[in-house]
């Protein structure tokens, strides 16, 4: 996207996502969130003297499962080790594919209609988890650190895009995509909070239509909000640095939640030299045939397929509608609009009914049955409960659960009968006869005025639709 | 001294306990190991409790295992739960495992009695055990002179008498040299027939456990116990351990056996008529002579002083002073680390960590380590081709007859030298036999070698059975 200012960014990210094994991805330890400090640890794990490492078949699944999801191909892979001395890497060294990794060569589309391009999506083990004490809270100058190694070994799958995308808001929305994706075909629980989600940005500018720019690399956004703010503000500091004659060198940021700025980690020169070579403990990693197919045979449909699926059942769905597809299918609550659907209810009184009140209400859905929720919309449909009815008899069933006929009935949510309205309408009328002439001569903007009186006199109980046909056979 | 055969026989019959056969070990290791310096540590309270639970087996009528009662010297890069275990390295002073090795489970489930942690060239980098932390073994059959190495103190166990048989490890030829330098018989198996899992690495696709014995049936025997699939090393053979024993007496008639010249030249005279006499030994067994030269053995050395130096500067990292073993306190954790690592490495393991790590390092990758893996590549070839040509093929273990402490230890280059014949075979994954034959200098051991394909262990030790016999050697 170009900027006023004749610049556009170019942004590739790398996400690295924590596979939502049983075990770790060379040990047998649990592969669990939370645990006390150095409680799932083992031999391999702690890299002791003479352990060696056992590679996780449901690890390599769940690694395969996300290249058939990106469209990727997967190939035979080596392992190979990442050498480079840091406390929480209890071997000095991080087991990762490099040369050969599983999954290359695929794409992600995004909701907005654009593809971002995968180069790659290796396999590698996590590092444990420091905790520096005094001083800036990061490594050098703290007074102590700890280190719990429970996370060490935990299997990830690092998810390189193509320096495809040009706004903050592009990549926003692929990382968005790509957490569906990882949900969808269960690699990953999404949890950017606990760190199972963690993404480093490659950001450059340059002058529409000039060679790719210098880039930097943010390391370790861990929310949306970061990713985007993180890309927008580095961005900002290039375009400025060599709108003031500077010039941007390659190199390593840290991005600072609380300041929101971006500061160098290291430069291109003190970059480390990570000596890679083929891992000697671990054998070739080639999935044959049927052992892929197994795989995607297990695999359940993508984000886009089911937003397809669900915008399918509106009729030429609006922007806005299409904005709460994507809204339901990230919510994971697209099988009540199908269920509404499919008894043959309003699919876009139903979406709405969703994307505003279901999901307002998330903690209770458990309580709220599809045939329920169908139930309330074929009723607001009908006339027999209003708009507001309606939602407050949604807002009780996500609460507290039971039937919709019997909480409307608890609340005395019955039709104004038609001969009451009738007289209500009447009297009303002759209240405002100035305000009935007008809509009478065509104003239908009038309708309206009349509709809140009656609102205002029922307290929200009458349905609206039966207000303006009454109006209108009057007219 | 007995042999585990013997002993395991006479344990499992009960003419003799395993208890008092530890006790015959444990005399025969205060008579000497001051003199000598073979174990850095003994295991009395757990080597009893083994012999004891050995012995109450054999007495409720059940079978013990294939090794019931012997004792065992195991190698101090073998772990075991518990007992200290150090590399014969300052670094990991006082530091216990928490697991056991495969091979000391299997040992244990077979009824062996392991009675204590032996010395060794620290992280088994070196030919004569002069680089331990804990200073030299000595030369059973001559104290001025090495055992070999690096599993120097596993040869100096069994050449002494103390132990029937102990394990090595062998990366360059560190069970083969020091057993021709002790007069032993010692195996480097196939890469992969013994699971790796709880042996501390030095170069990891080229380490193997083997046995140390003095006689080639109890190596067949030990080979058995410790060999097979381990779901715990993932490069383990998916296959369980071979049938040795039951071969030991299929001889060599009909098999061809290749004479190499690479593997004898620059070899004292006394080595090369030993070799020339074993083969002639073979042939008149029935063997079939052919002459083979492989060049590639010559890049052995070279190749080998690049690949195993790269694994051990990775291997060897993790001895960092965070988690366990030596720590030196300084300011930060780089000085800590780097204070730890200069106090407890010795002179040879850093040399070889700068080596591997330069080797490894971006601009030099392709010519130093890229290089040797292509070099190994073509030894893997070259021997596959020669063992169309040949069953298996006859050397020398080693150049020359144990050496006298220093006389090497002031050029790495010749140290390096005495494992030339013994390193092929690392880098091709294949199998080797080194087996006592004849003397040389000072009527000490000359040790030959007997090679072959992988899995050939069974061919190896026949042949090897063949040369005892003929040397009238049990």
């Amino acid at each position: 996207m170009s900027r006023p200012d004749g610049f556009e960014m170019v942004v590739g990210l790398e996400v690295h996502t924590e596979l939502k094994t049983a075990t770790k991805l060379f040990c047998g330890c649990a592969n669990r969130f939370g645990a006390e400090p150095n409680t799932l640890i083992c031999p391999v794990c702690l890299g002791l003297p003479g352990s060696l490492p056992v590679l996780n078949e449901r690890a390599v699944e769940l690694a395969m499962a996300i290249g058939f999801a990106l469209h990727c191909t997967v190939s035979p892979s080596t392992f190979h080790r990442k050498n480079y001395f840091y406390p929480d890497m209890p071997k000095d060294y991080q087991i990762s594919q490099y040369d050969q990794p599983i999954n290359v060569g695929g794409y992600l589309d995004l909701p907005d209609g654009s593809r971002v391009s995968i180069e790659r999506a290796h396999m590698e083990e996590d590092t444990g988890k420091s905790t520096h004490l005094g001083g800036t809270g990061r490594i050098h100058g703290a007074d102590r650190s700890l280190v719990d190694y429970n996370r060490s070994g935990v299997p990830l799958v690092e998810i390189v895009s193509g320096p495809d995308m040009t706004s903050s808001a592009q990549a926003r929305a692929y990382v968005s995509e790509l957490r569906g994706v990882l949900i969808a075909v269960g690699a990953s629980d999404g949890r950017m909070e606990e760190g199972s989600l963690r993404v480093d940005a490659n950001v450059s500018v340059r002058r529409a239509g000039e060679p790719l720019g210098t880039r930097c690399e943010i390391k370790n956004l861990n929310s949306l909000r970061s990713v985007a703010r993180a890309i927008d503000f580095e961005a900002r500091r290039q375009i400025e640095l060599i709108g003031t004659g500077g010039v941007v060198r390659q190199e390593t940021r840290h991005w600072d939640e609380n300041d929101e700025v971006t500061s160098t980690l290291r430069t291109k020169e003190e970059a480390e030299d990570y000596r890679y070579f083929r891992e000697p403990d671990l054998v070739d990693l080639a999935p044959d045939e049927a052992w892929q197919e197994r795989v995607r045979a297990t695999l359940g449909p993508l984000p886009a397929q089911r937003r397809a699926e669900l915008a399918a059942r509106l009729d030429a769905p609006t922007p806005a509608q299409l904005d709460a597809v994507t809204t339901v299918v990230d919510l994971d609550l697209e099988e009540y609009v199908h269920a509404a659907a499919d008894a043959k209810a309003d699919a876009a009184l139903a979406l709405s009914r969703v994307v505003n009140e279901v999901a307002a209400g998330l903690d209770g859905r458990a309580r709220l049955s599809p045939g329920a929720f169908t139930q309330v919309v074929a009723m607001e449909q009908s006339g027999e409960l209003s708009a507001t009815q309606a939602k407050t008899v949604l807002g009780e069933l996500l609460a507290s659960g039971g039937d919709p006929a019997g909480i409307a009935a608890a609340h005395g949510f019955e039709r104004l009968g038609e001969d009451d309205l009738a007289a209500m309408i009447t009297t009303l009328i002759s209240e405002h006869p100035e305000e009935w002439a007008r809509y009478r001569d065509g104003d239908d903007k009038l309708a309206q005025f009349f509709v809140g009186l009656v609102m205002k006199a029922t307290r929200g109980q009458a349905n609206g639709k039966d207000v303006t046909a009454n109006l209108e056979s009057r007219r | 001294m007995r042999t585990a055969t013997q002993i395991a026989a006479d344990v499992r019959g009960g003419v003799r306990r395993a208890v008092d056969e530890l006790a015959d070990a444990y005399a025969a290791i205060a008579a000497r190991n001051e003199e000598l310096h073979v174990f850095l540590h003994l295991d009395e309270a757990g080597a009893a409790t083994q012999a004891g639970a050995v012995d109450a087996a054999v007495a409720r009528g059940d079978d013990p295992g294939p090794l019931a009662g012997v004792p065992v010297a195991l190698k101090d890069n073998l772990c075991q739960r518990g007992v200290p275990t150090t590399a014969s390295s300052k670094i990991l002073e006082g530091w216990r495992p928490p697991y056991t090795a495969t091979v000391v489970e299997r040992l244990l489930g077979a009824g062996a009695v392991p009675v204590g942690k032996t010395n060794l060239d620290e992280f088994a980098m070196g030919s004569s055990t002069e680089n331990s932390a804990f200073g030299p073994t000595r030369n059973p059959l001559d104290p001025a002179r090495v055992p070999g190495g690096s599993s120097g103190g596993s040869a100096a166990a069994v050449a002494a008498g103390m132990t029937p048989v102990a394990l090595g490890s062998d990366t360059g030829g560190s069970i083969r040299q020091p057993a021709a330098l002790c007069g032993l018989v010692g195996v480097k198996p196939t890469y992969g027939l013994v699971s790796r899992y709880g042996l501390i690495a030095f170069a990891s696709s080229l380490d193997q456990i083997g046995p140390l014995t003095t006689t080639v049936a109890d190596a067949a025997l030990v080979l058995e116990v410790i060999s097979g699939h381990d779901p715990r090393d993932s490069t383990s053979l998916p296959e369980p351990a071979p049938t040795l024993v039951a071969h030991l007496g299929d001889g060599v008639a009909g098999l061809r056996v290749g004479v190499v010249s690479e593997l004898v030249e620059g070899s004292d005279p006394e080595v090369v008529s030993a070799v020339e006499r074993a083969a002639s030994v073979l042939r008149d067994a029935g063997a079939t002579l052919v002459n083979l030269s492989i060049p590639e053995i010559r890049l052995g050395l070279s190749a080998y002083y690049l690949i195993a130096p790269a694994e051990a500067s990775s291997n060897l990292a993790r001895y960092d002073g965070v988690r366990y073993g030596l720590r030196v306190d300084a300011p930060d954790v780089a000085a800590m680390n780097e204070a730890t690592r200069t106090v407890g490495f010795g002179a040879e393991v850093k040399r070889r960590i700068m080596l591997g790590t330069y080797a490894l390092s971006a601009g030099y990758y392709d010519e130093y380590y890229g290089q040797a893996l292509k070099v190994r590549t073509r030894m893997i070839e070259a021997f596959a081709l020669a063992y169309q040509q040949a069953d298996l093929l006859i050397g020398a273990t080693t150049p020359s007859v144990a050496f006298a402490f220093g006389t090497k230890t002031a050029d790495p280059m010749a140290m390096y030298l005495n494992d030339v014949f013994t390193i092929p075979t690392n880098l091709s994954g294949d199998a080797a036999v080194s087996v006592p034959f004849g003397t040389g200098e000072a009527d000490l051991p000359i040790g030959v070698q007997l090679l072959g394909p992988g899995r050939s262990e069974a061919r190896l030790l026949a042949a090897a059975r063949v040369l005892e016999i003929a040397e009238g050697r049990a």
